[in-house]
């Protein structure tokens, strides 16, 4: 791309001064206006780095290319289905969330949620007993979700019995999926396996999936993206506040869930049940992100993140420009606020696939959309509105499908750069859930949380290395 | 033995996030034990009753305020303490907060701002690059000014930049004057016909000093840092540069001023001028090229205007003995310009920034004879500002010189402008008093500038003067001048 400069004897119209400020002084004392920038030294060690990466030829078109296929994505709900059928999951084996885990690192809510699931598919009768299946690792198998190109919640189990959205961009025929939402308190993705979560699974197996299945189906593709973008237009950051955009689904499968060939009460259980889950939409939500995401993976030169996932013990993120490679950390424990008498000392670090919203620009990225859950953030409007902006500062572009009315209709922050991160040291926002430690004690609280700054640096020091790796070749 | 007191208040509404906050406010009142403001849906009744609290019936649409106190006499301060925080979560947190945009904090950031516009770096040479090509990514063009950047560094940036027809000026670029505007350490001088290329910050002052005394206006001078015109860089910029200024109907003229130059780019650059529709003068500085001084001067009569006589402040001092001819200097082009001139009769001039590497000088800048130091080097600006901000390197060493019976005569410049010192003189001035007063030493002084810089030339040039110093405007002839000074130097 060539440009036309202003000619030479043309003042320039602006001036972006970074460094040191009697320079920008003196511009400015010649009527010419200055955007200062608040430059810091990156991230330690990373100043090598970032050289090379800068000066790598293939990064900005790289990371234009990325952020183009990412936002060219329409991500469409075409279909609900068991992953048995959708992922070919066969018994034993179990998807989670985050970047790869074995049994033994696993965090109590991810354990707690795979012996529920291990109980929900038959293979112990006690879900005490699926510890001793899980420690022997002879029957069984767990595998990340991003993997499957699926993502889950919290604990994100996927189970072969489970029902799953089907997300598909119809320009190409890629698929993501996401299990069904349960609800909030005392669900198997918060890592609780008592009867009632295992009721709940086996009547969202053998009654919800097949009606909603039914009226996807009816409904024909539900523009999920278009959702998104009227979510944030009505107060909805789609991570933690699901609200407007679990009524507009309702609102589309409605007609369909009517006429549906199941008898009247089960389709009125579905609605309570909907209508009683703000965070229906949310596993909607997650793979209509993955889906635009991953249409970004595997750019040569890209310093794109694709996703961010964390599994209770480790927060990985992968880039672009590094393929599958996950860089990973101790997830941090989230600051927020805590239900009932639950505290700090109950909550269990960062866990699921829900950044994946963020990583898409929304969520903790769109917290000036959500001003009723802002307190999240510690306290005020004018938080949110500073979160979003400043999250900007570490994305390739913006997602103008998916604009923030009070940011006076900025898009989204969208393509969250490793190299802005380590320059700036801004890190990602995210809001999340809180699952207790202990397996089986559910939801203890929700709020904030930043990835484990040193998975940036990492991430960094990988692209730098292709980088010279292709330059010396 | 704790108390329990639990109130169902109908048809009372405040959002689940703002009841948690309302929760933990009051569970932080003291004798409170635990405390759970909550909408009395399923979920939370629920966990009202894992707490151990007993409800009474209530909808959806109540609000619950369940409390475990010390005793009866706390539940009055608790309730107080619940009504505080509902109010305090209706009106937001202290009234809202800071709503003032906070600012960018990269040069993508700010040109994305600002709608684009001429980036301008001067942060840490190592992370030069990255800001710059902040700049280059947005389609801008760029003023390096860091020093520091590795060669290497900035090919690569200089390559992208010319791939997309975008100007690099630096790095270590001092000096840029963009339509009138004057980056980094630039001249106050009036547009007109006249384009520098200039891959020597100091040189390209004294270009624009020259011409301003000369009636002759400069719109533009783009600084293309002092390598560009090595063979590494292969002059880049300079060719970009070039384009510009002839692409400009404005611009009648263009003269490139630079340190000395490897040969093959010099001649490849000067081919790519040849066909260029604006002629183009080039002032290259290197042993048994004209100086700067005769440049300017070839360029007036090229344009038909009539050569100045250059101004010189103060009465000529006389020799004091000594042998040696002591530069210090803060300009390095002027400084190399110095040397080839004084080397062409006194022979190898000692210096950090030697003619010839056999000719460099130790760390600790001392030598017997000839010496010529440029304090804006790089080696002497690692963690320090340039001596046109920070003088205080210069002035050291200029006492010790002073003093050295060797020293027959002390060379100075001082260079004026947008960036530097606010008043050069009133550091300056004093320090060439007190080193006279202790050894009547001759001082000749180059000062670069016009009447318009912030400084104002004739007030720096007086100042100096008034401290026994010889002052011109011209380093040229300030070094000739010096050189009569000394034994063997020849005018």
């Amino acid at each position: 791309m060539t440009v036309t400069q202003p000619a030479p004897s043309q003042a320039p119209a602006a001036v972006a001064a970074v460094g040191a400020d009697m320079f920008a002084a003196a511009v400015e004392a010649q009527a010419v206006p200055v955007e200062r920038v608040d430059w810091k030294p990156p991230m330690d060690g990373t100043v090598d780095d970032l050289a090379t990466v800068a000066a790598d030829p293939l990064r900005r078109d790289a990371n234009q290319l990325a952020v183009k296929r990412m936002l060219d994505v329409q991500a469409m709900l075409v279909g609900v289905a068991p992953a048995s059928e959708l992922l070919g999951l066969e018994k034993g084996q179990f998807l989670h969330a985050g970047p790869p885990i074995e049994w033994a690192r696993t965090s109590g809510p991810l354990r707690g949620a795979l012996m529920g699931a291990a109980a929900f598919e038959g293979l112990v009768e006690d879900p005490e007993d699926a510890v001793a299946l899980f420690e022997a690792g002879t029957e069984v198998t767990l595998e990340p979700c991003h993997h499957r190109g699926a993502v889950g919640p919290m604990a994100g189990v996927v189970s072969p019995s489970m029902w799953m959205f089907v997300l598909e961009d119809p320009a190409t025929g890629r698929r993501t999926y996401c299990s069904l939402n349960e609800g909030l308190g005392k669900v198997l993705r918060y890592g609780a396996y008592s009867t009632e979560v295992l009721t709940r699974l086996r009547w969202m197996r053998d009654s919800l999936g097949p009606l909603l299945a039914e009226a996807v189906t009816a409904a024909g593709p539900i523009d999920a993206t278009a959702i998104l973008g009227q979510m944030l237009q009505m107060g909805d950051e789609a991570h933690n506040r699901n609200r407007a955009g679990t009524l507009m689904l309702m609102r589309d499968l409605a007609p369909h869930l009517a006429r549906s060939s199941r008898p009247a009460e089960e389709v009125a259980e579905a609605f309570a049940f909907v209508g009683g889950n703000d965070h229906f939409f949310l596993n909607v939500a997650m793979p209509a992100c993955k889906l635009a995401l991953d249409a970004a993976r595997d750019i040569e030169g890209s310093t794109m993140v694709v996703a961010m996932a964390r599994n209770g013990t480790d927060f990985g993120i992968q880039v672009s420009g590094t393929g599958d490679q996950w860089f990973t950390g101790p997830a941090q424990l989230a600051d927020g606020l805590f239900l009932g008498d639950y505290g700090p000392d109950d909550a269990n670090p960062d866990i699921g696939d829900s950044a994946i919203t963020e990583t898409a620009g929304i969520g903790g990225f769109a917290m000036a959309a959500a001003p009723a859950i802002v307190r999240f953030v510690g306290g005020t409007v004018p938080d949110a509105l500073a979160t979003s902006r400043r999250m900007r500062e570490i994305t390739i572009g913006e997602n103008d499908r998916w604009p923030i009315p009070v940011l006076d209709f900025a898009g989204a922050a969208t393509g969250i750069d490793v190299s802005s991160v380590c320059r700036t040291g801004i890190l990602p926002q995210i809001n999340t859930g809180m699952a207790g430690k202990q397996a089986g004690v559910g939801q203890v609280g929700a709020g904030l949380v930043t990835p484990p700054a040193e998975i940036f640096p990492a991430a960094l020091a990988a692209l730098a290395e292709r980088t010279r790796a292709r330059s010396e070749a | 033995m704790t108390v329990e007191h639990v109130e169902i208040r109908p048809g009372a509404y405040a959002d689940s996030v703002a009841l948690l906050q309302v929760s933990r406010d009051v569970a932080a009142t003291p004798g409170v034990v635990a405390a759970q403001v909550a909408m009395a849906t399923e979920l939370n009744l629920e966990v009202l009753a894992g707490m151990g609290f007993t409800l009474p019936p209530a909808s959806p649409n109540d609000m619950v305020v369940a409390l475990r106190v010390d005793d009866d006499s706390v539940v009055p301060a608790a309730l107080a303490a619940v009504d505080a925080a509902l109010a305090a979560a209706r009106k937001g947190a202290a009234g809202g907060g800071d709503t003032t945009l906070a600012a960018p904090r990269t040069t993508g950031s700010a040109l994305r701002r600002a709608g684009g516009g001429l980036a301008l770096v001067s942060v840490p040479g190592a992370s030069a690059l990255v800001e710059a090509m902040d700049a280059i990514d947005a389609g801008s063009d760029v003023m390096v000014f860091s020093d520091n950047v590795p060669v290497e560094q900035e090919l690569a940036m200089k390559r992208i930049a010319r791939d997309r027809g975008l100007l690099v000026m630096g790095p270590d670029c001092g000096t840029a004057v963009v339509g009138g505007v004057g980056l980094g350490f630039a001249n106050t001088t009036e547009p007109g016909r006249v384009g520098i290329v200039a891959a020597s910050g100091t040189g390209c002052q004294q270009v624009l000093a020259l011409l301003d005394r000369a009636g002759v206006g400069v719109s533009a001078a783009l600084g293309v840092g002092g390598r560009d015109l090595s063979a590494a860089i292969g002059g880049i910029s300079t060719m970009t540069a070039l384009d510009r200024l002839d692409a400009d109907p404005t611009i009648e003229q263009v003269i490139v001023v630079s340190k000395p130059p490897a040969a093959e780019v010099a001649a490849a650059v000067e081919e790519y001028a040849a066909g260029l529709g604006t002629p183009v003068r080039f002032a290259l500085l290197g042993a048994g090229q004209p100086d700067i001084t005769t440049q300017v001067e070839g360029l007036l009569a090229d344009l038909g205007v009539a050569v100045p006589e250059w101004p010189t402040w103060g009465t000529p001092a006389a020799s004091v003995g000594g042998s040696a001819l002591r530069g210090l200097f803060v300009g390095g082009t002027l400084c190399d310009e110095a040397m080839l001139i004084a080397a062409e009769s006194l022979g190898g001039i000692r210096s950090n920034i030697p003619l010839s590497p056999e000719l460099a000088l130790g760390p600790d800048l001392t030598a017997s004879g000839h010496l010529m130091i440029d304090f804006g080097d790089d080696g002497l600006t690692r963690g320090r500002a340039h001596p046109m901000i920070d003088p205080t390197l210069r002035l050291d060493q200029l006492t010790k010189v002073a003093q050295d019976s060797e020293t027959a005569v002390v060379l100075l410049d001082v260079v004026l402008g947008h960036g530097a010192q606010d008043d050069p003189a009133a550091d300056l001035a004093p320090a060439i008093a007190a080193a006279r007063a202790a050894r009547d030493v001759p001082v000749v002084v180059a000062c670069v500038g016009t009447s318009a810089d912030p400084q104002g030339l004739e007030r720096q040039a007086q100042a100096l003067a008034d401290a026994g110093a010889e002052v011109h405007l011209s380093n040229a002839a300030a070094t000739r001048r010096a050189l009569a000074l000394v034994p063997g130097g020849s005018l």
